[in-house]
């Protein structure tokens, strides 16, 4: 074979770094942004109200005006969104639970807190974090936040490998060990189920949210014991409430940004 | 060279032979019949125009594509409406638009995945609507 010549090297060159800037065919780019070549995809699902936004997504929980024992904003979500019950603690699978306060605000609960208080049952759900430390651990990107503050979960992506359930602080997100299918009182065919090997958990009812209503467990409470609004608009429910009150949030210390907020 | 125990090798070799070519002289010569796909479902039925949310040749090769552009599209960026090359907008839905007309999936869907030998998982999550009435 003939040695390379300075000419023939440098036209080499040239046309690789053309090929580099300008991919080879147009057929190919459009393969490797996965566009079927065809169509237009838009927010707002069509035939139905138009979808609510917001900049920042928040919502806030009043337990004292919770009535005891009702479990309304449990039963709605987690029949909407096809929540598992496996009947064992080991197991549980869930979106929004009620927790005793010393439990919810361990640094803020103390032996002299009034029994009304240390008593009250608190709905304790996905905090949205500004900062989420499950988006920072996932390796997959199966958990990512939104633009408007929505901490989803992309279950096509999850492996299950629960790292997602170490960082969270706050025991938000639960793995189905088993199929949950079985489990599922009844299914609600408008929202998937998940299946073995993924965890799941609360993602602000967006699949409503686009469809223009509020979140399941909001629309439950008779009690208006929960409000969910933007936090950058100062006429949102959410805001009226944490203008006039002294509001928490679970474990702020640890810079995650919560974006559920607690009257107590 | 001597080879050793020579029946029982030969016969060896022939009995692996055969077993390993089985398949293709089983089933050398035959044509397996194409599957038969029903697409006469209620729904389907009641379209003036017989038309999938795009045309049938780009159904046929690209499906696959689409749902997974829909997916991530309505997932990932919360696009929640298909607009189609010839102007129809269309929920984005697996359940609800696919289904929705293909509610036969038995018929449509399995036939021809078990024919090409595809395993989509979609259904392990996704609903079928037949199976929760």
């Amino acid at each position: 074979m003939m040695a390379t010549t300075r000419r023939e090297f440098l036209k080499t060159a040239g046309l690789s770094t053309v090929s580099l800037v300008f991919p080879l065919l147009p057929s190919l780019a459009l393969a490797q942004a996965g566009i079927p070549g065809a169509g237009i995809l838009s927010p707002a699902a069509p035939g139905s109200l138009p979808a609510l936004k917001a900049r920042r997504w928040t919502m806030t929980v009043e337990p004292r005006k919770c009535r005891p024992a009702c479990t309304d904003c449990i039963t709605a979500c987690h029949l909407e969104h096809n929540v598992p019950d496996f009947k064992n603690p080991k197991d549980d699978v869930h979106w929004i639970s009620l927790e005793r306060v010393g439990h919810v605000f361990p640094a803020e609960a103390h032996p002299r807190l009034p029994d009304a208080i240390r008593g009250l049952s608190v709905p304790v759900l996905c905090n949205h974090c500004e900062n989420p430390p499950c988006v920072r651990v996932c390796p997959t990107q199966a958990t990512f936040k939104r633009a408007d503050g929505i901490v989803m979960m992309d279950y096509h992506r999850c492996i299950g490998c629960r790292f997602c359930m170490a960082a969270c602080p706050y025991g938000s997100r639960s793995m189905n060990y088993r199929d949950p299918r079985p489990f599922i009182r009844k299914i609600n065919p408008a929202f998937p189920t998940r299946t073995k090997g993924v965890v799941e958990k609360c993602n602000f009812c967006e699949e409503r949210l686009a469809r223009g209503m509020l979140p399941a467990c909001v629309i439950a409470c008779k009690d208006k014991a929960l409000a969910f609004g933007d936090l950058d608009e100062s006429r949102s429910p959410v805001r009226l409430i944490l203008d006039r009150n002294l509001s928490l949030r679970r474990r702020a210390e640890l810079g995650t940004g919560p974006q559920v907020y607690y009257i107590l | 060279m001597k080879l050793y125990n020579r029946g029982m090798i030969i016969a060896g070799i022939l009995v692996f032979l055969i077993l390993a070519t089985f398949p293709f002289w089983y089933g050398g010569g035959k044509a397996v019949p194409p599957p038969d796909l029903k697409l006469d479902t209620p729904a389907i039925q009641r379209l003036k125009e017989k038309r999938c949310v795009e045309s049938t040749p780009y159904m046929r090769a690209n499906h696959m594509k689409l749902l997974a552009a829909w997916r991530d599209a309505a997932v990932r960026e919360g696009n929640r409406s298909y607009t189609a090359a010839d102007g129809q907008v269309i929920p984005v839905s697996l359940t609800g638009t696919c289904l929705g007309c293909h509610s036969n999936k038995d018929k449509f869907c399995d036939r021809c995945h078990d024919y090409s030998g595809a395993k989509p998982a979609c259904w392990n999550c996704h609903i079928i609507p037949e199976e929760v009435r």
